[in-house]
């Protein structure tokens, strides 16, 4: 048993990185969005999920046959991507419109915010399965089937230590992660909108006598956090080839279990806890089988709200929960 | 009252949401200031319905596409019960609770395991059914219960998810192919439970009434009272020295209880259960069917439950359509009527700091509504 662990560990831990990195960005859409609102944004899962297709549309429509490499494969990656965050970016807008400012308006309960979120992300899964991926991905009747990616990229071994290689596909995903919450760092910290939203979360009242407009910074903490699900969208479909309808629930769960492992609403956190999540899981899997993965995630996240109930990092950046 | 707190009149849909918001307010609050007999004849017509709902007379209406006793027992009568159970959760105690399918799980599986493998008669597994689920209700409740909000919603999902996983990871219990020839129960009274909904469908309606006569007393009890506390502001109910952990635990325990009760009943129908049967989307659906009656009031939430079980299967007609229906009504319920078709009266919010008390809580600030509250107490007792 120790010896499997000490012979898998290694790959392990560099596919609980890649895919931890992928929670991460995801993660930060929950918690910016729970840092300003309060509110589980439970459609955000279908904000990935729209930008993952998206992605798919795109490179259907750019007429990609065969795996790239070199520049060509940077430059695609890069237009892939803004590709993808436009649309999650712009349907998260749409959502925080359609789904939560008539209730923000009326001062509902937060509990009724979850059930619309609930809806929203009912009426997108079933929207794409059964006009968007029928009609524009052209598998009629196949809805609710997985869809392939086409490959972009030859996976090829980097670099080689012990018996743990460092894949290509692998160092892409962890570099634009850590590149994308470099870049939210700095524009949560360093912009005049990121102060706002810095404000907003700390005390909704007193940000609004102070002159933010907090209708716009709503909005733009839905866009962010739209977009950066986007770039997960987009690292999905590079690494796992395949999408569905309902490719975002597990992803979304699993993201929300990050974010809520890092301290919600905390950016730094959200990093911390997707690469915690991601390791976690893939090491239990050597010592319980891959299909306790998703167990184990759950099972840790129960285990550290027991011992520490505002996450690793803590709440922090705005106010200790009322 | 629904008025005051609309000053958008801009939007196409405020008539609409003052017909429905001002039908829904008349009715409880005449409910309300009903008389004793009033209340119990309306409480016989409202069984003697349930009772003739299975003819054929109404089922040519209600759905004319299905086989309508079916459809009464499962989803419509299931639901109603499961909502029941997760109103004493999270319309009573203010419990955000995304797992309760667990439960119903757990019942279910309990009647598969214990009818094929010890050959245990219904009325025994019921018994055990129910203890099981009570028991997972404390095992997990205990842990949890000191979160709050949120961070406890994402535990009772991931708990829904654990047991949905390890039910199909579990070879001993049937795996992914789940349990077959799950015995149903022995005759009752002379009725043969057999294929035919309709005996199953008047044992649920008898479950039903007396689980709601329970949670009705227990409402109107100390521990309802403590519930409510709890709801208001946990902070100020502890140092008002009431036990928040114990009456959330009670919480937790009562409502798994009633889970269970749901899923022995319904596999004793269905001969065969698989992990399937048991998504997180059936723990939403059941939320929303909560939050859609008027959380925290008993007959609201059970119309919600019926409405969300039956309008899908009556409009089949959109066929795969419905649940995308299903979905953007949802958003469009909550943006018109938040607080439910038929809110309870004495509510803020379920999760804390929702909202401003003044706006979110219908018709509280009127001292007749204390009155109406004392008198409709005094006509319990």
């Amino acid at each position: 048993m120790l010896n499997d662990f000490l012979n898998q560990v290694g790959p392990s831990t560099v596919g609980g990185l890649a895919s931890g990195a992928i929670y991460a960005l995801i993660a930060l859409g929950y918690t910016m969005v729970y840092g300003v609102l309060r509110l589980i944004n439970f459609a955000h899962s279908e904000i990935f999920m729209i930008g993952s297709f998206a992605a798919l549309f795109a490179i259907l429509h750019m007429g990609i046959t065969g795996p790239l490499s070199g520049f060509a494969l940077a430059g695609t990656l890069l237009v892939l991507m803004l590709v993808a965050m436009a649309a999650s970016g712009g349907a998260a807008v749409l959502l925080e419109q359609v789904a939560y400012r008539p209730l923000r308006r009326r001062n509902a309960s937060r509990l009724a915010a979850l059930i619309s979120a609930i809806g929203a992300s009912i009426f997108l899964q079933e929207f794409f399965a059964l006009i968007v991926i029928p009609k524009l991905f052209d598998r009629p009747s196949q809805g609710r089937l997985q869809v392939p990616v086409p490959r972009l990229l030859e996976r090829e071994s980097l670099l080689t230590i012990g018996n743990v290689e460092i894949r290509n596909d692998h160092v892409i995903i962890l570099v634009s992660a850590v590149i994308m919450m470099i870049l939210l760092d700095v524009f949560v910290n360093r912009t005049r909108i990121g102060r706002g939203i810095r404000a907003t979360s700390q005390d909704p009242e007193t940000a609004t006598l102070m002159g933010v407009n907090i209708d716009k910074i709503i909005r733009t903490t839905f866009l962010v956090g739209g977009a950066m699900a986007g770039v997960a969208a987009l690292l999905y479909a590079m690494e796992f080839e395949n999408l569905r309808y309902n490719v975002g629930f597990l992803l979304g769960v699993k993201a929300f279990t990050a974010a809520v492992l890092g301290g919600i609403g905390n950016l730094r956190g959200a990093l911390l806890g997707g690469l915690a999540l991601g390791l976690i899981e893939n090491w239990g899997a050597i010592f319980f089988g891959s299909e306790w993965k998703d167990v184990i995630a759950f099972s840790v996240l129960v285990l550290v709200l027991l011992f520490r109930p505002t996450g690793i990092l803590g709440e922090s950046l705005q106010r200790a929960r009322a | 009252m629904n008025a005051n707190s609309n000053t958008h009149s801009g939007n196409p849909f405020t008539a609409f949401r003052r017909t429905v918001g001002g039908l829904g307010d008349a009715v409880r609050d005449w409910w309300a200031g009903a008389p004793g007999w009033a209340r119990w004849i309306v409480y016989g017509l409202l069984i003697l319905l349930a009772i003739i709902a299975p003819s054929d007379f109404i089922g040519s209406f209600m759905s004319p596409e299905t086989h309508w006793p079916s459809l009464l027992f499962s989803p419509i009568g299931t639901y109603v019960l499961l909502a029941v159970g997760l109103n004493v959760v999270v319309g009573q105690a203010g419990l955000l609770d995304l797992g309760f399918v667990a439960f119903y799980a757990i019942g279910a599986y309990t009647m598969a395991v214990f009818g094929t493998k010890y050959g245990w008669n219904f009325w025994g597994v019921l018994v055990v059914g129910i203890f099981m689920a009570a028991v997972s209700g404390v095992v997990l409740g205990s842990p949890t219960l000191r979160l709050r909000g949120d961070y406890l919603a994402i535990v009772t999902l991931g708990f829904g998810e654990i047991v949905r996983i390890t039910a199909q990871n579990t070879d001993y219990i049937g795996g992914a192919r789940g349990i077959t020839n799950i015995p149903h129960p022995p005759p009752l009274f002379g009725v043969e439970f057999a294929l035919d909904p309709l005996p199953y469908y008047y044992l649920l309606v008898a479950a039903i009434v007396l689980v709601v006569i329970f949670a009705k007393r227990l409402e109107r009890s100390r521990v309802g009272r403590a519930w409510e506390a709890i709801r208001e502001d946990e902070d100020a109910a502890e140092l008002m020295g009431v036990p928040t952990f114990k009456f959330k635990l009670l919480a937790f325990f009562i409502g798994a209880m009633i889970g269970g009760l749901t899923g022995v009943i319904w596999a004793s129908k269905v001969i065969a259960i698989q992990p399937p049967n048991f998504p997180f989307i059936l723990s939403a659906t059941i939320l929303a069917a909560v939050v859609l009656g008027g959380s925290g009031n008993l007959p609201g939430v059970m119309f919600g439950a019926f409405l969300i079980a039956w309008l899908p299967e009556r409009f089949r007609g959109f066929a795969d359509y419905r649940i995308l229906i299903f979905g953007a009504a949802l958003v469009l319920m909550m943006a018109l009527r938040p607080e439910g078709l038929l809110p309870a009266r004495r509510r803020r919010s379920v999760t804390g700091n929702g909202g401003e008390p003044d706006d979110a809580r219908p018709g509280g600030a009127k001292p007749a509504s204390t009155e109406a509250d004392g008198m409709a107490e005094e006509v319990a007792r």
